[in-house]
Parts: structure tokens; sequence; C-alpha cells
């Protein structure tokens, strides 16, 4: 029964979809973010129905009503697991791994044999498997945060780093010659002009950099870690099979992920408010 | 080349002096318990080639990595090539599956309205979710339903396929996208004048010229994969695979194995995306692209 209204529902929303999509609001700010709401809405309902209704057991898949439950029973330990994996791990090492990156870049930028020489290894380094640093990183600053932090500031200095070196050669020579012709010095230059103008492919290599930084924290902790985390508890909670627990991680995690990149993107748009991307929104 | 050899040459030395300042510590407990005294000689020599060194110097990790390529036989479970095999079959299933559903995606998103406002949010935030927060998940889904089973490959490598094939999908449907809608309205509008229909539009213009962003976001996927094909081997206690020799490594306390299993997934990528470079030159080279 509970099948046939989810299905219903699901028809529904995208009818409705369909609809306000093709609707002279199309461009409004508000359908365009209820068209996606309204797709994961009826992508919940189609969820609950089919586990409900064909009583899937809890141990492959539990409902969102079950998850909803458990995030509820376990906001303590959900909390400390965030604080210990996204705020202490990935946001710390984030932040040293893009700031030594602009550095780098900066200096790259100024020495042209470190830019024939370090950017096409960047280049290279930058499409390997760098999470496979992190069993060594485990083992030179043990299992609490500080490991993570470690992997997580390597995974993030490359991306970053080749994107602000394209990003800092970005301003036009025209624009260069007339810092010139005003007797600008190579700081004022590079502060109001090439900055700015890089920040487009900056924010471009963070908001990479945002997803890769989740990836090393929690992949970092299967090598080791204290008994608080989120790849901690997933993976202890799998083993006891509790998936509602494992299933309210992974929304915490999907939630912290997309947060974590919105504030990168708005950021952005802040920042970079000039740039054609940005304009007319 | 020449400065990229010059930076190369000073990472190495700077690997051996690093190795010795970090090995050192060792070296001056082992002289203490002994009650000997650490000449410059003894230090040099002894970072260089210890058992469980913090930092292995190169040449230890290259013999390692060379051992582990030529000493044994290539179906042996101690060769490096074996379990580059394995991770290599789960990249590749999961690059195949990933860029087929990025590519159909892609197209229905080009297509229709309602899939491009009610997936794309979707699939921005599908790459904000840190995929290995479900790799435990979907490695205990797989079994518990045993995909496998039906396919006739074991469940561990469907798991590595669809965490692979998450991993790489997303790059290829942006790339797609942007590819797809490549054609400018001059090129539209003369198909319009030939009368042609939609779908002939599609094939014929749409496609073809959406073929070097579909290869720029292959080699970019195909990275992705690999990263997604070892992560998947972490959490699954998996014994064969790149991943799984790192996991081995680290278990057992000997940085060597770990840094050899890097560099040979570091070999695996460099190769990956070489052979779709060469797959990109020959395709484009039969449209009639001149490079």
């Amino acid at each position: 029964m509970s099948i046939v209204f989810a299905t219903g529902f699901w028809l529904v929303c995208w009818v409705v979809n369909a609809s306000l999509a093709r609707s002279r609001f199309a461009a409004q700010k508000s359908v365009r973010i209820a068209i996606p709401v309204l797709f994961g809405l009826a992508i919940l309902a189609l969820w609950q129905g089919i586990v409900t209704s064909l009583s899937v057991p809890e141990v492959i898949l539990p409902a969102p009503r079950s998850i909803g439950v458990a995030i509820g029973a376990n906001l303590p330990t959900l909390w400390a697991d965030f604080v210990q994996t996204i705020l202490k791990g990935a946001l710390s090492g984030y932040i040293l791994g893009a700031g030594s990156a602009v550095a780098v870049a900066i200096l790259v930028d100024r020495v042209p044999f470190l830019r024939a020489g370090l950017l096409p290894i960047g280049n290279f380094v930058a499409a390997l498997p760098i999470v496979g640093i992190a069993p060594i990183m485990v083992m030179w600053f043990g299992f609490d945060w500080q490991s993570k932090a470690a992997v997580v500031v390597v995974m993030v200095f490359f991306p970053v780093l080749v994107n602000m070196v394209a990003g800092l050669s970005a301003s036009e020579r025209m624009q260069r010659d007339l810092m010139a012709t005003w007797g600008g010095t190579y700081w004022q230059t590079l502060v109001k002009l090439r900055l700015p103008a890089a920040m487009p492919f900056l924010f471009n290599g963070l908001k990479i950099a945002a997803t890769l930084a989740l990836i090393g924290a929690i992949v970092a902790e299967n090598f080791g870690s204290p008994t608080v985390g989120m790849g901690f508890r997933i993976s202890t909670a799998v083993g006891q099979l509790d998936l509602p627990l494992v299933w309210a991680e992974i929304a915490v995690a999907a939630l912290a992920g997309s947060v974590f990149y919105g504030f990168v993107a708005a950021l952005e748009r802040a920042v970079t408010f000039w740039h054609p991307s940005q304009r007319g929104r | 080349m020449g400065p990229v050899l010059g930076v190369l040459a000073v990472i190495v030395a700077f690997w051996y002096g690093a190795a010795v300042w970090l090995n050192a510590t060792w070296t001056y407990d082992q002289a203490a318990r002994d009650g000997g005294t650490v000449t410059v000689a003894l230090l040099l020599s002894d970072t260089m080639a210890q058992e469980r060194p913090v930092l292995p110097p190169p040449h230890q990790v290259v013999g390692e990595l060379w051992k582990g390529l030529t000493a044994f036989n290539v179906t042996s479970k101690k060769s490096l090539f074996y379990h580059g095999y394995v991770t290599l079959v789960a990249t590749f299933s999961g690059f195949v599956l990933g860029s087929l559903l990025g590519i159909f995606l892609a197209v229905g998103i080009v297509q229709s309205r309602t899939m491009e406002l009610g997936m794309m949010p979707w699939a921005v935030i599908s790459q904000t979710i840190p995929v290995v927060a479900i790799a435990p998940m979907i490695v205990v889904l797989s079994n518990s339903l045993g995909f496998g089973d039906h396919l006739g490959v074991s469940n561990a490598l469907v798991s590595k396929t669809i965490i692979a094939a998450y991993l790489s999908y997303f790059p290829v449907l942006v790339g797609m996208i942007k590819g797809l809608r490549s054609p400018d309205q001059m090129q539209l509008d003369q198909l319009k004048t030939y009368s042609a229909s939609e779908v002939q539009g599609f094939f014929k213009l749409r496609l073809p010229s959406s073929v070097p962003y579909l290869f720029t976001s292959l080699k970019v996927g195909i990275a992705a994969s690999l990263v997604g094909a070892i992560v998947g081997e972490l959490p699954t206690g998996a014994i064969e695979g790149l991943g799984a020799r790192m996991l081995i490594g680290s278990q057992f306390g000997s940085p060597i194995i770990v840094w050899a299993a890097l560099f040979a997934a570091a070999i695996l990528a460099g190769v990956l995306i070489l052979i779709v470079r060469v797959l990109e030159t020959v395709v484009t080279k039969r449209m009639g692209v001149r490079a």
C-alpha cells in the first residue's frame, strides 16, 4: 500500500517539477531551489515506501524514518565525531594546506626556474592517488587528529598550487604594463592587480580541495584513530550491524560536506563578484 | 626538461637528508643501548639501511618496488603486478561504468530542462558527500545482496567498482554537459537551414563537438577512479590490491611496503592517464583534428 502511495507522490512531484521547469517562473530563485528540494523529497518518499512495503531488513537498508530516529538519539556522539574529524582534522589541514599552497605559488611565480621545474611535477602529483600517504602520516604523527590534518595538508596542497599559479598569470599584459607606467612595485602590482585577478582560479582549486579534505580526514581514520571520529564510528557501527547509526553518520558527513562547499562557494561570490560567471544572478 | 630534472634532483637530495635526520633517533638509541658511540660514517650507513625506518631513503623504496615487480611470478600474491592488476580491474570497471553514467546523465540534462533543474544540484551535492564515508556501507550492501555471485565476480570487486564509478562520473558529467553545449548559435542555425531533425543535430553536431571536452574529463575521471578503487580496498579488510598492501604495511609497521605500494599506485596512475592521452590523439586524429 505504502509503495503505491510513494510512487504516486513521486509521480506528482515529477509532474509538478516538469511544469515548474517549463513555466515562466523557472528563472526565479525560489523555484530554482524548490525543484531540487521536491526531487529530493520524492526520492526520500520512494525510499521509505519501498523499505516499508517490501519489509527490507534494517541490516540491508534502513528506512529514512529510522535514520532520523538514530540521528536524534545519538546527537552527542555525532557532535563529538564531527568536531574530531571535520573541525580538527579536515578544517585545520585545509587552512594550513591551502595557505602554504598560495605562498608557494607566489614564490613559484617569482622564480622562473621553479615555474619550469616544479609546475609539471605539481601537475603530475595532483593526479596521483595521494590518499595513499595516509598510513605513513599515521605512523609519523600518531593516531590523533594531527595525522589526519597532515594527510589533508598534502592532499589539498597540489590542486590549490596548480590553480593559483595559473591564476597569477591570468592578468593581461596590458594591465601589467599599466601598473608599470604608474611606477607600481612588484608587491603593489601583486596585491592590487594580480592577486585579485587570480581569485577565480584560486576558488576553483579551493572548491576541489574542499571535497578532498573530507575524504582525506575520513580515510586516514582507517589506519588508526582514537575511539572518536566519523570514519572510526562508521567502520565500528558497520561491524555491529547498527546501520541506522551508519546512515546517521553519512547524513552528517553529507551535510558537513555540503555546508563546507557552500561556504567556499559563498565566499567566492563575495570575493569575485566582478567576474562574468558571477554576474546576472 | 632541464628544470624538471633539477627540481627532481633537489627533491631526492632533500629526501636523503630527511631520511638521515629522521632515522637518526633510532641509530642513537641503538648505540646508547650497546654502549657504543655514533660516528658520522655509522650514522650515514645505518640510517640508509634500517629495517623499519621512519622515512625509508629512495633507494630502499625503489629496491622494494623492484623486488615486488620482478622477484616473484606475476601470479604470486607477493608480486606487485598481481596487486596492481587487482586494483586495475576495479579501476577500469568503475571507470567504464562511471563514464557511461556521466555521459548518459549529461545527455539527459542537456535534452531536458526538468532533468537539469532537478538533477544537477543533486549531482553537485553527491560530490560533496565524502564517498569514503559511504564506502564501508557499499561493501556491506554488496556483500549481503550478493550482486557479485549473480555476475560471477567477487563481491569485493562490485563494491570497489561502485565506489570508483561514484568518484569518476562527476568530472565526465560536467565535461560532457559543457561539450554538448559547445556548438555555437551559428552552427545550430546552419543545421536548421538544412532542416535537420533534433536527433540528427545531436549525432552530427553536438556529439562530435563534445569529444575534446570528453577526453579532458576522462583524464580526470580515470585518476579519480583509481583513488576510488584504492579507497574501496581499505575498509573491506581486503588482502589483494594496492590499497590492501598499504593497509598490511601499516598494520605490520613496515613503512617500506607502504612506500612501495604508494609508488606502484603512482606509476599505475601515470600509465592510465597516458593510455587515455594516446586514445585521445588517435580519436581526434581520425576525426580530422590537426594537433
